[in-house]
């Protein structure tokens, strides 16, 4: 039987020069479940989930993906075993087609198979809203519909695992409430790990909250028991857990 | 077959098509140059996969096209190998040698690998000077006539090395828009526009741009083993920096990334140096002031123009 636990990670650590932007994190990742990953701007969460799909090496420490440690394996390894990730920083690519875009993004794993590669590029960007806009350049989309497609590159993968760097950051209203949508379709199949700083976006799609201060865990668990721990709330000073 | 494959290959075969009819079209004095521009547009190929569709700029492409030249012209010469096993004798030198630049090149990325490339073309250079009692260092070689002789064929007539050439240029140009329009070549291209997107997209950028290094410097090294077989010398100055600018202003001029732009850039610089050269003494002036007019008015090279304002499709 497959452990509860798709991923874990033991006493991972980051430290750049001086400072240390992940100490001794360890933390473990339900399978199936919207897991959220909060804390203020600097607290190590971009860091944290680097090391786990691998753009950034960890210092010292840990990271088991279905029992297997994968700590001293390089990126795109990781990616193939189904960790797909988006950029906080967009990071699309932004002279070629979107079309062509999220066809990159599935023929890795459908290789020569070029319907099958179309069909499934075509089908993430009406997935997104964004076929219409198929055949313009990717470059020219406004900054919210690069977010979008974004998120469609990691979707193109039908991942495993997916990790979000702070999807909804400038995306509008209507845009935020599709990406809720997107993320409760998904998840149940997709396990996902979020890192949001919209708190609504948290409670409307979270089934566990991890919050990180100061490059450790402060605290785990359910939305509500997040919502009344003392040392969050001592944290926030119980603004942004307010939602 | 999509539309886009399909003119895609009207265009390749109607090339080499029309390369065919030229042979009969032109006069001696341009079938000669044709045979040429197309040995040298198979060398801008070999650049153009490096540096058009993975967008790594080398600037010691000079190395293995010299070292297919070499390879093939002292197993001739030095060790008195047939034609057909000196050219199997250059491409695999070319090969071991891409492959040893790659492995070391590729540790740096931008400005640094440009000039890593720079130093090893120079030191290869340098290394056919140093060693010229074999090399015959800048004076360089030549292939006996009765030698040139490639499956029973005599290539040194004007017409059989025509059609020599113009079989290499085919073979390679259409491997060329094969590979490009190929997972792998797809790959190549995703590098190019975004490396850490493509890697964190599970690809591996490292095995593949060490491929990318080593299919186009065994090209490079396979158009100057065949240069020297078809042409009959081998010597330094095909070692020195200019043969590792040549090509990138061939294929700038001509359109980086297009599988037609190699060619068109050849034909454009060699007839441009041919003409200016005819008018004054100061050819490489005039050669110059068109350059940087045609850098100015089509970046994206003359196919890249194309591309952009009448034919998306262009591959
Ligand atoms: N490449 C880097 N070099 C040096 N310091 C960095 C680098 N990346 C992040 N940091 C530092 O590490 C800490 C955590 O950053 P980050 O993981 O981006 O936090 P978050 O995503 O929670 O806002 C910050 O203090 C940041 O300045
Ligand atoms: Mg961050």
């Amino acid at each position: 039987m497959a452990s509860v636990n798709i991923l874990s990670t033991k006493g991972l650590t980051k430290t750049y020069g001086g400072i240390d932007a992940n100490m001794d994190v360890d933390f473990e990742l339900q399978r199936g479940k919207v897991t959220a990953l909060i804390g203020p701007n600097g607290a190590g969460k971009s860091t944290f989930v680097g090391m786990i799909c691998g753009r950034i090496s960890a210092t010292r420490g840990e990271v088991f993906f279905e029992d297997q440690n994968i700590s001293s394996m390089p990126a795109h390894k990781r990616i193939q075993l189904g960790i797909a990730y988006t950029f906080q920083i967009t990071s699309v690519y932004a002279g070629l087609t979107l079309l062509e875009n999220t066809a990159i993004s599935a023929r890795r794993r459908l290789g020569k198979d070029n319907v099958a590669v179309n069909a499934k590029a075509l089908e993430v960007l009406e997935r997104v809203g964004l076929a219409d806009r198929a055949h313009q350049i990717a470059g020219d989309l406004s900054y919210g519909h690069q977010r979008v497609l974004e998120i469609a590159l990691g979707l193109a993968q039908d991942p495993v695992l997916f990790i979000l760097d702070e999807p909804t950051q400038g995306l509008a209203e209507t845009e935020i409430d599709d990406f809720v949508d997107l993320i409760n379709a998904l998840s149940g199949d997709t396990t996902i790990l979020l890192i949001e700083h919209n708190m609504d976006v948290v409670m409307r799609t979270a089934d566990q909250i991890t919050v990180l201060e100061f490059g450790k865990t402060l605290a785990s668990g359910t939305p509500s028991e997040i919502h009344n721990n003392q040392a969050v709330q001592a944290a926030y000073l119980g603004t942004a857990v307010d939602a | 077959m999509t539309k886009n494959s399909l003119y895609s290959h009207c265009l390749h075969f109607g090339t080499i098509a029309l390369l065919v009819a030229l042979f009969f079209l032109l006069p001696a004095y341009h079938v000669g140059n044709l045979s040429r521009i197309m040995v040298l547009a198979v060398y801008a190929m070999g650049f153009n996969l490096l540096f058009g569709y993975t967008g790594l700029l080398s600037l010691g492409h000079a190395l293995f096209f010299a070292t297919g030249m070499y390879g093939l012209g002292m197993a001739m010469n030095t060790f008195g190998l047939p034609s057909e096993l000196a050219l199997i004798v250059g491409v695999v030198c070319a090969i071991l040698v891409s492959t040893a630049i790659g492995l070391l090149a590729l540790r740096t990325t931008g400005v640094a690998f440009m000039i890593v490339t720079l130093m090893f073309a120079q030191a290869g250079y340098l290394t056919v000077l140093y060693f010229g009692s074999y090399t015959r260092g800048d004076e360089g070689f030549v292939i006996q006539q009765a030698e040139r002789i490639f499956a029973g064929v005599d290539i040194t007539g004007e017409t059989s090395r025509y059609f020599a050439a113009l079989i290499l240029f085919s073979i390679v140009f259409l491997l060329i828009a094969y590979l490009v329009r190929s997972p792998f070549g797809r790959t190549l291209v995703a590098i190019r526009e975004n490396e850490e997107r493509t890697k964190m997209l599970g690809y591996d950028t490292v095995r593949h741009k060490l491929l990318a290094v080593i299919i186009s410097g065994s090209i490079s090294g396979l158009a100057g083993a065949a240069y020297a077989l078809l042409f009959g010398y081998v010597g330094a100055t095909f070692a020195t920096v200019q043969y590792s600018i040549f090509p990138l202003l061939w294929v700038l001029l001509g359109g980086a990334g297009t599988t037609l732009g190699p060619l068109i850039g050849v034909v454009f610089m060699f007839y441009l140096i041919d003409l200016s050269s005819e008018l004054t003494q100061a050819y490489m002036l005039i050669a110059g002031v068109v350059l940087v007019l045609l850098t100015l008015f089509a970046p994206q090279g003359l196919a890249g123009e194309i591309r952009r304002k009448v034919f998306k499709w262009l591959p």
